[in-house]
Order: C-alpha cells, then structure tokens, then sequence
C-alpha cells in the first residue's frame, strides 16, 4: 500500500515535471502522424529529415532563445542578426574574402553584438525588449547599408557545402546537409550547458528570482551578459546556415523569425516569466513549426498564411496546458 | 513646502523630456536643413486650398502612429504590454478594403468593377466595421490578460503572429488595391488647409483625456498599473480597467489602419502597420512612461511618436535610403535609452541643481500632463 502511493506519487511528480515536455512531444506527433495519413507522402523518412534541413537556422535561434528567456528576458534581435550576418558575409566573400576568415569573424560579430546588447541591459538597467529591439533595428539596418539587393555567393567553400549531401545509415535515400548538422551540435551544447555546468543552474536561479540569485552570491550580472552572448552566438551561426542553404545574403531574410523563435520556445514549454522550461522543448516546438509548413506544402491548396494562424492557435493551447500545470504545481 | 515655479513644474512633468527630444531634432534640421520648416499652400482641385511642407507631412504621416501611441500608453500604464498593434492595423485595413470591394456580392467579376471608384457597402458602415474589427482584436487581448490572466506579453503575442494570417485571410492573401474615392478622405483629405487625420488625432485625444482625467478610470488604470491585487483589495475591478484598456488601444489601432489604408490606396496584410508596435512602444517610452506601469500621459507619448516621425522625416530629407533608416532609428533608441538611464538622469538633475543652487524636496510628482 505505502509502496504504491510512493509509487504514485513519483509518478505524479514526475507527469508535473516534464507534463509540459510530454505534452509537446505528443502535440509533435500528433501533428506528424495527422499529415502522414492526409499525405501519404509525408510519411516517407526524408520529410523528418526536411524539417531539421529546413528549419536549421530557426533551430539554432531557438536555441539561443530559450537560454535568453529562461532568465526572464527576451532577445528581439536575432532576425536581425540572420540578416546582417548572411549580407555581411555575402558581401565579404564577394569582395574575395576567405570563408575561413570570414565565417569565425561573422562569429565573432555575432558573439560581440549579443554580449554588448546585455551590457547594455544589465548595466543601463534597460528592458531587454527595448534594448534588443534596438539591436533588431541596428543589425537591419546595418544589413540594408552593406547592400539594399540581395548578394549571391559563388564561393566555391560555401557551395560545396552547401550542395554536398550526407547520407544517412541505415534509411535509404535519407539525406542531410552538412550545415543541418549545426543546430543539433548546439542543441546538445546548450543541455550540457543548462543541466551541467554553474552557468545554466545561474540561468534558471536568476529566471526564478533574480534577486534571491544575486544574494545567494551567483554572478548574475556576467551570466546575464554571457546568455545574450551566447543567443549572438547562435544567431549568427544561424545566419552563416541561412546564407549557406540559400547561397545569398539580403537584409530581408528572416524577417519575423524573432517571433517564430518565441513561438517555438513557448510551444516547447518554457514559460515566459523565465526559470521553467528546458532546451529540449524547444526542439519539439521548432519541430512542430516545421510540419505545420510542410503540411501547408503538401497540401498546395492551402495557402501559407495559415502557418501563422496555425502556430498562434498552438501557442495559445501551449500556454493553456502551462498555465494549468503550473497553477497546479503551486497548489501541490 | 516651497512653491514650484512653473519652469520647475514644467521641468518635473512628463511632457518635458519628449519636448526636448523633439527640439533638439528641429534645431537639428534648422542648422542642416532649413527648407525642412517651410510651409506653403498648394491649391487643391478635391479638397481645397491646403497646407503642404514637412512639418505637416510630420502630423499627416504620423497620425498612425500617434494613435496607436495612445493606446499603447494606456495598456502600459495598467502594467501590460500590446505586442498585437500591427498586426490590429492589418486586419482593419484589410476589413476596410474587403467591405469596399465593388465586387462584393457580384457573381460575375471583371477587372472593369473590380477597379469601379464605386461600393456597394455604405461607407459608415465600413468605418463602422473597421473599428468594431480592431476593436474586437483588443477585446480578445483584453479578454485573455484579465480573464485567463496570460502575461500581457504573450497573449499578444499570440494575435501579434496570428493577427497578419488573419487579415491575409479576410484579402485572400492578395494586395488590395482600394478605388472608392471617399475613402481617401480620411489619409488625404484636408479641414480648413490641415489634414484629416490631425482632426482625428485631436478628436482621439481629447476623448482619451477626458475618459482618464474626467473620469476616475485613469486613477484606476494607473493603481492597477502600481499594483493590481491591492486594487482589488479596494475594491475596484481590475480584470475590466485592463480589458477596457486593451479595447481602447484596439481601437485606436483600427482608426490607424483605417488612415493608413486610406492614406496608401490599398491593404496588404503583410506590411501594413509592420514593426508599428515597436514604435508605438518606443513613443511610449520616450513620453517618459514607465514600463512597469503606473503614472502615464497620452499626451507625452503622442509628442513621442511625433519625435519619432520628425526624425523619420528629417532622415528622408537628408537622403539616406528608407531601409537604412532602421539603423538611424537604433541609434535614437539608444540615445532615448542614455537619455533615460538613472545614471544620466542622476547627473543632468544634479547640474540643474548646481545652477539653481536650490535643493529640491522629494515632493510627489505633480501631473499637469493629461
């Protein structure tokens, strides 16, 4: 009898711990399996393999989100960084730039504008909306001056990348690109980031509260700054995959994908108040975004706006599920 | 206690700070560009005689903004954030094109009536159903903050990526041109040699400032924005100041996209009203309006989004192309940003007090802004 209420209770814990998680990976093959039987073509294993290929660089934004918003702010300006870092690049490699220089230094940019944009938050005591959407509004612009067209990249590097399949084991004729392989390796950065090392358990001290983590004594004004550096980090990295998959830079690129970011990491079950949440949500909510476009595709009749109805109904159930889990754990 | 000049009342309001962005712009464009505050008369054969020159470019093109500001001002105030403004200016531009549509209702569609300066639909009731759209997007807002108590930034968020696949829903996902000549009115039209749409901005807030200074509704928002649970407490119901507020903005966000429609000839779902709630929320700001909620001024922040559109202008005028201006317009933000950081603050206050040689008390902030 003890042994089975102990049981129980376990189990209870354990459904309100990751029930947010479960949830979205069931919503995930929900969608997945509902698209499989309408097109029986999506059912083939290269159309899973399409979403990671396709939805790369939001992937790695994603990611780069999640981090920012599980210490309670918000990084407006990734969209932004894609654009300025595929023209940036584009342009570089145009004027006979080496890739070798000029991926590490799109890097560098990257890393340099995220952690400016904390200090900026963190010192100046603005609000991160404010402040990254100034850096959204800057990067674009800054895109927009290096060239109003769209420049195309005939590096040979970039294209060799770019059009080199790998070919998975074991599934035949399943393919990836080199360049999707990107947001997976960081995927499983950021979880060893989180969940092993001082950095990620400052994250989710300071998105509970953030003054209770500074008077534990946890360095909340370098971590602050380092997350914003590490959301720079994956933007620009999701700007160097954009600019590969398309062999183009042009500051319109990604416009609103700032918004698919949040809509994923809130899909994914991280809560926008910060410190709940986890990076592999994310996945699932980027997944999920990603067969509601291949579903819209399949189906050809159906026309794309129904992606962004279709994600702002699911992030509005996504919220409904947290909000119900969360009111629940409170009263437990 | 001493009694304030009114220099120093004035220095303590919230108009000041805006004001001062707004001058240092203008002297700006004295020094560069003089021809910036020429204003002259150009007949008109529609609408009369009527003023032309930046300055009135300035109202005429901003009033989109300004009302949004507006609105924005009093979700803030309540502590609440409307991310959904734009996409609001969609859906009402697009309802407004739909209902105007001589096609409507015609089985057999040609480009002849599609492209008829005619309408089948009486233009009353067209506002009427541009307004009753916008303002139902903010009742929906309002609805999931107050009622299912979702953070204001999110449950806007939602309508913020659903709202723009909406209007493409109610278009078809097409660019619709407009042709119904009376409909122009509202963006180009002119009363008296000025635009229509100051008209309506003034009309916008004077009713604004009677609804919250007439009325105890703006005590009520700003003690819901200071502190919703003990406004509760005192027994005020603070779910419908915050679903009156959000109704409020949708509203103004509708007559926005009823001039911006206007005012272009056509309603596309994708880029009407785009990055609007950004502006909207950096007016704000620059009319001194704290994000946290709280003391608030309409006013300010229509002087904010005014400072926002003479910049705007004044980097046309300089030559710089359109999309740079994205980049012009992240350097005023972090200009606003240093402007309004304590540290400076701390440090031009204490400057205006070396000089005077008087140390203020901490009396409360008087509010003489409306």
């Amino acid at each position: 009898m003890i042994q089975q209420s102990h049981v129980t209770q376990q189990a209870k814990l354990f459904f309100f711990r990751y029930g947010p998680l479960l949830l979205t990976f069931a919503v995930f093959l929900a969608v997945y399996f509902t698209g499989g039987r309408l097109y029986p073509v999506m059912q083939k294993p290269q159309v899973f393999f399409n979403l990671f290929i396709n939805d790369g660089s939001l992937l790695l934004v994603s990611i780069g989100m999640t981090l920012v918003i599980l210490t309670g702010g918000i990084d407006l300006s990734v969209g932004g960084m894609i654009a300025l870092v595929s023209t940036a690049s584009a342009a570089l490699l145009r004027s006979g730039a080496s890739p070798y220089l000029v991926i590490p230094l799109m890097i560098i940019i990257g890393v340099a504008f995220g952690a400016l944009m904390g200090w900026i938050i963190q010192t100046l005591k603005v609000q991160p909306f404010i402040a990254t959407l100034m850096g959204l509004f800057f990067a674009r612009g800054m895109a927009y001056i290096i060239s109003l067209t769209s420049v195309t990249i005939k590096d040979a590097f970039y294209k060799k990348i770019a059009l080199t399949p790998i070919y998975i084991p074991f599934i035949p004729k399943a393919y990836i690109y080199p360049t999707t392989l990107v947001g997976p390796i960081m995927l499983l950065v950021a979880i060893y980031l989180c969940f092993f090392t001082r950095f990620g358990r400052t994250i989710y001290a300071m998105g509970n509260n953030e003054q209770s983590a500074l008077l534990m004594g946890l360095s909340v004004p370098r971590t602050k700054i380092m997350v914003y550096a590490f959301s720079g980090l994956c933007s620009a990295l999701g700007g160097i995959v954009f600019s590969m998959s398309l062999l183009a830079g042009y500051g319109q690129f990604a416009t609103g994908m700032e918004l698919d970011a949040i809509a994923a990491v809130v899909i994914g079950g991280t809560s926008l108040s910060g410190g709940i949440g986890n990076v592999f949500g994310t996945l699932f909510g980027v997944l999920i975004h990603g067969t509601i476009v291949s579903i819209l595709q399949f189906n050809g009749t159906l026309s794309s706006w129904w992606t962004r109805i279709g994600v702002g109904v699911l992030t509005l159930i996504a919220i409904g599920i947290q909000s119900v889990f969360y009111i629940r754990k409170k009263h437990s | 206690m001493r009694q304030k000049s009114f220099l120093g009342r004035f220095r303590e309001s919230q108009l000041f700070w805006p004001l001062v962005a707004w001058v240092i712009i203008l002297i700006f464009n004295a020094f560069v560009d003089p021809s910036f505050f020429k204003i002259g008369i150009m007949p008109d054969p529609v609408y009369g005689n009527h003023l032309y020159g930046n300055l009135i470019d300035v109202f005429n093109n901003g009033a989109p903004l300004i009302l949004v500001a507006i609105g924005m001002t009093m979700v803030i105030a309540t502590g609440g954030i409307d991310l959904s403004v734009g996409a609001v200016i969609a859906i009402s531009a697009a309802m407004g094109a739909v209902l105007i549509n001589p096609a409507l209702g015609n089985k057999l569609i040609s480009n002849e009536i599609l492209t008829k300066d005619a309408t089948n639909t009486p233009l009353a009731i067209i506002i009427l159903a541009d307004l009753a759209a916008g303002t139902l997007c903010g009742l929906w807002n309002g609805f999931l903050v107050s009622r299912v108590r979702i953070q204001p930034m999110v449950a806007t968020l939602i309508l913020m990526v659903a709202g723009r696949g909406i209007a493409q829903l109610i278009t078809n996902g097409q660019i619709m041109t407009i042709y119904y000549t009376p409909y122009f009115w509202f963006g180009n039209g002119y009363i008296l040699g000025l635009p229509v749409s100051i008209y309506i901005v003034a009309v916008v807030l004077l009713l604004g400032w009677l609804l919250v200074r007439k009325t105890p509704i703006g005590l009520f928002i700003e003690s819901v924005g200071i502190n919703a649970k003990a406004t509760y407490y005192s027994g005020i119901n603070e779910q419908n100041v915050k679903l009156l507020a959000y109704a409020f903005c949708g509203f103004c966000g509708a007559i926005a996209g009823l001039i911006l429609s206007s005012y272009v000839h056509s309603a596309d779902g994708n880029n009407n009203g785009l990055y609007y709630e950004l502006d909207a929320i950096l007016s704000v700001v620059i009319g001194g309006t704290l994000m946290t909620g709280g003391r608030f001024s309409m006013l300010a922040s229509a002087i904010g989004a005014v400072v926002i559109w003479t910049f705007t202008v004044t980097i046309y005028s300089l030559g710089v192309p359109a999309n740079a201006l994205l980049a012009a317009k992240a350097v005023l933000v972090l200009v606003v940003i240093l402007l309004y950081s304590d540290y400076s603050r701390r440090l031009i206050n204490r400057l205006f007090e070396r000089r005077r040689g008087i140390r203020h008390d901490t009396a409360i902030p008087r509010d003489t802004a409306s």
